[in-house]
């Protein structure tokens, strides 16, 4: 259980950072919280002959209102997260995320942005991002660009991030008005990558009608996926017209790659997942309701 | 593969040494430092027997290399009781049946320590959650959660 050899860079700034990447290729690795990588280089999964330390890295830190967003630089740490007033009141999704990622000393360790350049299809931040539509700034020798979640996970462990991008933050648009939010997910043991999981968020109009809503999947395909014809469903509609166990049913119809292990087969992941979808359908009206 | 100098302090000592860059933290603390209180079980983060506590925050020190600790000040357990002046925390282990076989106990004393520290009055839920980053194979967890029960119920009487 000892990882393969390698030599270690510990840059101060984004544009060193990058420099390294692009000078050390395909050979080199980002090495932020550690806490995905480092059990795949002691298992082998992964070799790499560099790894480029993000832990200098100033910029990369901090939370903070930009316009209509908020902005989590990628190097923020799940614990500071966690832990954050700022993050409650303008991304109640992520921070209702955060306790549900492993146990307290992974998450004291672990970075957002680390969680999402992983893009493990069973993770929570990846599925909050994609549910609140969130922008991934992203740095390399070409310069600065920003990617939508929607174009950002593209297969197992696979983003839209070339091999020499840095990923330096993550813009969550602010939801205001009447809105409720609510992640539910089944583990075997707390701590545990989710069989199944479910995200939402929704805002209501003042006749209590839906007026936008967003559903996450995690677990149920290699990516991070939405239920878009649920949503579709329920746009207009008012919330009492709306049966919860249907919103399951439709956000998870469309799925075609559900994952099949040891753990769970893939027809009972799918009916966990309508369940997750219902149950955190209910909790984010309910919130939303109050408001 | 060039090493890499680095200079930690542990329990206090500064510690100086070339390392190997995989070198983990936890092979650092048992093999540089001599400081086999910290136990390694599984190498790849689960079981939560090498945590140590590294600027005051909890973690598994397999999967902290040496070189990220540089500059950084690490507690192990060896810097949180001895045989003959143990802490509250261990001292409520032994006698609540914390512990059996002991193996996987430095890693759960290091995090019950650093959690009743930020949860100083946890409720039942929140003791399992604190809990359950760390795996006991042969006490049972009743006994864990009696002993972490009773260290914070202490804690409290004493700051009163």
């Amino acid at each position: 259980m000892k990882p393969a050899p390698f030599d270690y860079h510990v840059p101060e700034s984004v544009d060193d950072a990058v420099g390294l990447l692009a000078s050390l290729g395909d050979t080199a690795k980002l090495l932020a919280g550690g806490q995905s990588l480092v059990p795949m280089l002691a298992l082998r999964l992964a070799v790499f002959e560099h790894l480029v330390d993000l832990r200098r890295v100033e910029e990369l830190r901090g939370i903070e209102r930009r316009n209509g967003s908020l902005w989590v630089g990628a190097g923020t740490r799940q614990a500071v997260i966690e832990a954050s007033d700022e993050v409650r009141a303008a991304a109640p999704l992520l921070a209702q995320a955060t306790p549900l990622i492993g146990h307290f000393q992974i998450r004291n360790r672990g970075t957002v942005g680390g969680s999402l350049a992983h893009a493990d299809s069973a993770a929570e931040y990846p599925a909050v991002a994609l549910t609140l539509d969130a922008e991934l700034e992203a740095q390399s020798p070409r310069g600065r660009r920003t990617i939508p979640a929607t174009e950002f996970f593209t297969g197992v462990w696979s983003t839209a991030l070339d091999e020499d991008e840095l990923l330096l933050g993550v813009l969550l648009p602010v939801w205001e008005g009447r809105c409720g939010f609510a992640i539910e997910e089944l583990a075997r043991r707390h701590g545990d990558f989710a069989l199944a999981g479910a995200t939402v968020a929704v805002e209501l109009d003042c006749d209590d009608r839906v007026a936008r809503c967003a559903i996450g999947l995690l677990g149920l395909d290699s990516v991070p996926r939405r239920g878009s014809a649920a949503e579709t469903a329920a746009v207009g509609r008012a919330i009492h017209e709306l049966d919860p166990q249907e919103i399951g049913r439709a956000a998870v119809a469309e799925l075609d790659n559900v994952p099949a292990d040891l753990h769970a087969p893939a027809d009972y992941r799918r009916r966990v997942g309508a369940e997750m979808v219902s149950r955190a359908w209910t909790r984010a009206v309910e919130e939303a309701g109050r408001g | 593969m060039a090493d890499v100098e680095v200079e930690i302090r542990v329990n206090g000592q500064p510690r100086r040494a070339s390392v190997e860059p995989r070198r983990t933290l936890a092979d650092f603390l048992r093999e540089q430092c001599g400081l086999t209180g910290t136990h390694l079980g599984c190498e790849h983060g689960v079981c939560g027997a090498c945590t140590v506590l590294v600027d005051g925050d909890a973690v598994r020190s397999c999967l902290v290399f040496a070189v990220q600790a540089e500059g950084a000040e690490v507690t192990t357990i060896e810097g949180i009781g001895a045989p003959d002046e143990l802490s509250p925390v261990q001292a409520a282990f032994r006698d609540h049946h914390g512990l059996q076989c002991g193996f996987c106990t430095p890693g759960f004393v290091v995090s019950v320590t650093a959690f009743l520290r930020d949860h100083p009055n946890p409720t039942d839920d929140e003791i399992r959650d604190g809990l359950s980053g760390n795996l006991c194979r042969c006490t049972g967890y009743q006994g864990i959660l009696a002993a972490v029960r009773a260290a914070a119920a202490g804690a409290q009487a004493t700051t009163g």
